[in-house]
């Protein structure tokens, strides 16, 4: 808790706010209530007054949220409300944006009324992320974007995206970019449904035809766009942390009660005796395996408390994702031939249009799982990362270094 | 549960790590582990009256520190890290916790003190020729004869059988599971010991033909005292297992920045780091599954046999995978003798081994959970 604000008094600041206007009144919608939560100071009290906070530390978020969830109940969620204008979006703007983009973006993103997406991925960039090709061109006192983006989380609701484009190929590669704020619905802005392996379109593809964006709109100045970037993707970490903690809990919970129902249909002959012996052991291999890893967050979890963070931080994205992975690929053995159905079909969809019951669920799990070891950083990169940062291996021999960026090999 | 070590338990930890990196160097464990004892008498007396060791866990009233298996945890790592060649896992883990657990009073006052001034060698004898690592695979038996027992039967492999000065014997009588003291002398015990493929740990066959015994607790009641037992083992070897995957990893890790092939570290090398990062993995999860164990043996103990069997099952595991993976970073020096690696790789497999493969832990699991 700051010096300047008791925990009481912000309790009591909460409690002002639901005098005056309250979420469970019917006449109060969402977009209302937090508009008035911001005005408040109560948005995130780590952010400066008038800009949605009172310059608490980011932790004191957490007394917010308990006096509103003791005394409302239609308290929205900001993940549901507008997880990455929220999560990455807004200390993005604070800390590179003008005063003006302050006043004009952070309100409405917390409201929800204007929702962002982050645009950084290409189809020739991906773990490379600074390796992409997106122009933007200076004409005046605008820019023109031209190329193509990919695995844009709720581009197609969007009213703001965060871009990061190439504006100078002639330098190194991680200092020609920029960084804007582009309005998705420009001219030229083209958003595609992007079909995955599930039969979702949970993400997009945006495409930029001579797309021009007021030279007002870069955060941060020209050539600092990885910098902002970066302050970008941390915040994406705080946005994800988080993960359960008591036993069998989560995915694994899945795998469970498939095994605890299954297990009645094996016979009683020799073949059937050593199949059901043989499910098991991979049903408990996996069961530690997620224990494991759940303990391991518990001891991250503590070391953090204490001070010291050692490796069991670091280890969690990498696995995690191999375990999700293999949670499903085990739930589908055990299904057997309903493994060989998938009743949701491929057309193309959005993720939601169709209500998913019973095996169904598992089987869009166990396709959904590939992404896991994908996106966010592949275990690849995630095990480049171990070996550097926690073991302090040598980085790999490179050949994209101080090189002119148009001088660097490309594929496509 | 709280998983986090106190101030005491790191100053533990970096006594007994001095300790060993000064008594236990490989040249000292080359030593040892080529003599049949198989360790060093003046380290071992060290160990008891400078550090207190070996009566880690004897209550203070009979020469201890009192101490519980967090504690007993942290000191397997560090043993398990060194490769320390000697009888603590037979005498103090597995002879001191079943008298502790007999509920045998007076035998613990006539044992335990001495054991925790290093002038008394235990083991326990459980498993039998049949393999079996259930209780109900014990097939030896002991029959009454007037004031005493005699028992028959054989018990393989017995950790430093050969030494021990006292013997507790799991064998079945009418009333059931017992265990009863045999000592060094006895009659009608032959016992020979075994070429170990981990030459840093002895193991013995013993052959007991109508060898008088004398009954510890009471008659018919040893399974529970063993179950438990077994389950503080498991921890402490998952323990020892965390600490020599460690040290494999550390191996691992300083020969791929050193060694260069092709201009650069081998450590440069994708296949190679990809390698460590999945050993760093394994030894955290090792680490996650011994310390969890062994936090509820003290905090929740009705948990303990859950958090034992996943800890002996994925510690063994990790840390067989770490050791073999290590001899791979190393490549062609890995596959000498005068390479430690060996040491730890021979170690990773007997603890996968020792006291049931990973396998046996995961369908206890399974009994306990209804997996």
């Amino acid at each position: 808790m700051s010096a300047e604000i008791t925990e009481s008094e912000l309790r009591e600041r909460v409690r002002t706010l639901l005098s005056e206007i309250h979420p469970d009144d019917p006449s109060v919608d969402s977009i209302t209530f937090r508009g008035a939560q911001y005005d408040h100071g109560l948005a995130w009290v780590h952010f400066p007054e008038g800009l949605g906070g009172l310059g608490l530390s980011r932790a004191d978020q957490a007394i917010v949220a308990d006096e509103l969830g003791s005394n409302a109940k239609n308290i929205t969620n900001d993940l549901a409300v507008n997880a990455i204008g929220i999560g990455m979006g807004a200390p993005t703007v604070l800390t590179y944006g003008t005063p003006d983009m302050h006043e004009r973006f952070l309100r409405p993103i917390f409201t929800g009324e204007e929702i962002w997406c982050q645009m950084f991925s290409e189809p020739g960039a991906g773990s490379d992320v600074a390796g992409l090709s997106s122009r933007a061109v200076r004409d005046g006192d605008d820019w023109i974007i031209n190329g193509q983006k990919v695995w844009t989380s709720l581009a197609h609701h969007s009213t703001y995206g965060m871009l990061l484009v190439r504006t100078d190929p002639s330098l190194p590669k991680h200092d020609g970019m920029s960084y804007f704020v582009l309005d998705m619905k420009a001219p030229g802005v083209d958003v595609r449904p992007l079909h995955q392996i599930t039969g979702e379109a949970e993400f997009n593809e945006v495409f930029f035809n001579d797309v021009r964006i007021p030279h007002s709109m870069m955060l941060g100045h020209e050539g600092q766009g990885w910098r902002v970037a970066i302050t970008t993707l941390m915040n994406e970490r705080v946005a994800l942390a988080g993960n359960s903690s008591r036993r069998g809990q989560g995915d694994i919970a899945k795998l469970v009660e498939t095994w605890q129902t299954r297990r009645h249909d094996y016979g009683s002959s020799a073949s059937e005796v050593a199949q059901r012996a043989l499910a098991q052991d991979k049903v408990l291999q996996t069961y530690i395996e997620a224990e494991m890893l759940r303990i391991t967050h518990e001891r991250a979890k503590a070391s953090m408390t204490q001070g010291v963070p050692g490796p069991e931080g670091s280890v969690g994205k990498l696995m995690s994702a191999e375990l999700n992975k293999k949670i499903y690929e085990v739930a589908m053995d055990l299904l057997g031939n309903d493994a060989l159905t998938y009743e949701p079909g491929y057309e193309l969809r959005r993720p939601g249009d169709h209500a998913m019951e019973g095996d169904s669920t598992l089987k869009h799990a166990f396709l959904r799982m590939r992404a896991q070891s994908i996106e966010g950083g592949t275990s690849e990169i995630m095990r480049n990362i171990l070996a550097e940062r926690v073991l302090g291996l040598p980085g790999d021999v490179r050949n994209d270094k101080d090189v002119p960026w148009v001088e660097i090999p490309r594929s496509g | 549960m709280d998983l986090s070590f106190t101030e005491e338990h790191q100053q533990l930890r970096e006594l007994v790590r001095r300790f060993l990196d000064e008594c236990s160097d490989e040249q000292a464990v080359r030593a040892q582990m080529d003599t049949e004892e198989g360790f060093d008498r003046s380290v071992w007396t060290r160990m008891a009256e400078e550090l207190g060791l070996l009566g880690l866990m004897v209550p203070e009233e009979q020469g201890g520190t009192g101490l519980g298996a967090v504690e007993l945890a942290i000191v397997m790592e560090e043993m398990g890290r060194s490769l320390l060649c000697a009888p603590y896992f037979s005498t103090v883990v597995l002879g001191g916790n079943t008298l502790l657990e007999s509920g045998d009073e007076a035998l613990c006052q006539e044992i335990l003190p001495k054991m925790a001034q290093g002038e008394l060698f235990l083991t326990l004898a459980v498993e039998e020729e049949n393999g079996g690592h259930d209780l109900s695979d014990i097939h030896c038996s002991a029959e009454k004869q007037g004031d005493s027992f005699v028992l028959n039967g054989v018990k393989t492999p017995v950790l430093d059988g050969a030494l021990a000065d006292v013997l507790l014997v799991a064998a079945r009588t009418e009333q059931g599971l017992s265990l009863f003291r045999v000592d060094a002398n006895a009659e009608g015990m032959t016992r020979k010991p075994l070429p170990p493929l981990d030459t840093t740990r002895k193991l013995a066959r013993i052959e007991f033909q109508s060898t008088p015994a004398e009954l510890i607790g009471r008659e018919g009641s040893a399974e529970a005292v063993l179950e438990h037992v077994l389950d503080l083992a498991a921890v402490a070897l998952s323990a020892e297992s965390t600490g020599g995957a460690q040290a494999c990893l550390d191996m691992a890790v300083q020969y791929a920045k050193e060694r260069l092939q092709f201009g650069r570290p081998i450590g440069s090398f994708q296949a190679i780091k990809h390698k460590c990062a999945d050993m760093l993995v394994q030894v955290e999860s090792a680490r996650s599954a011994s310390y969890s164990a062994a936090f509820s043996a003290v905090q929740d103990a009705a948990e303990l046999s859950v958090t034992a069997a996943m800890a002996k099952s994925k510690s063994s595991e990790a840390y067989f995978f770490v050791a073999a993976e290590n001899i791979q970073v190393h490549g062609g020096i890995g596959f000498t003798w005068e390479h430690p690696a060996h040491l730890y790789f021979k170690r990773a497999k007997s603890s996968e081994v020792l006291l049931g493969e990973p396998a046996f832990h995961r369908q206890k699991l399974a009994a306990l959970i209804d997996l």
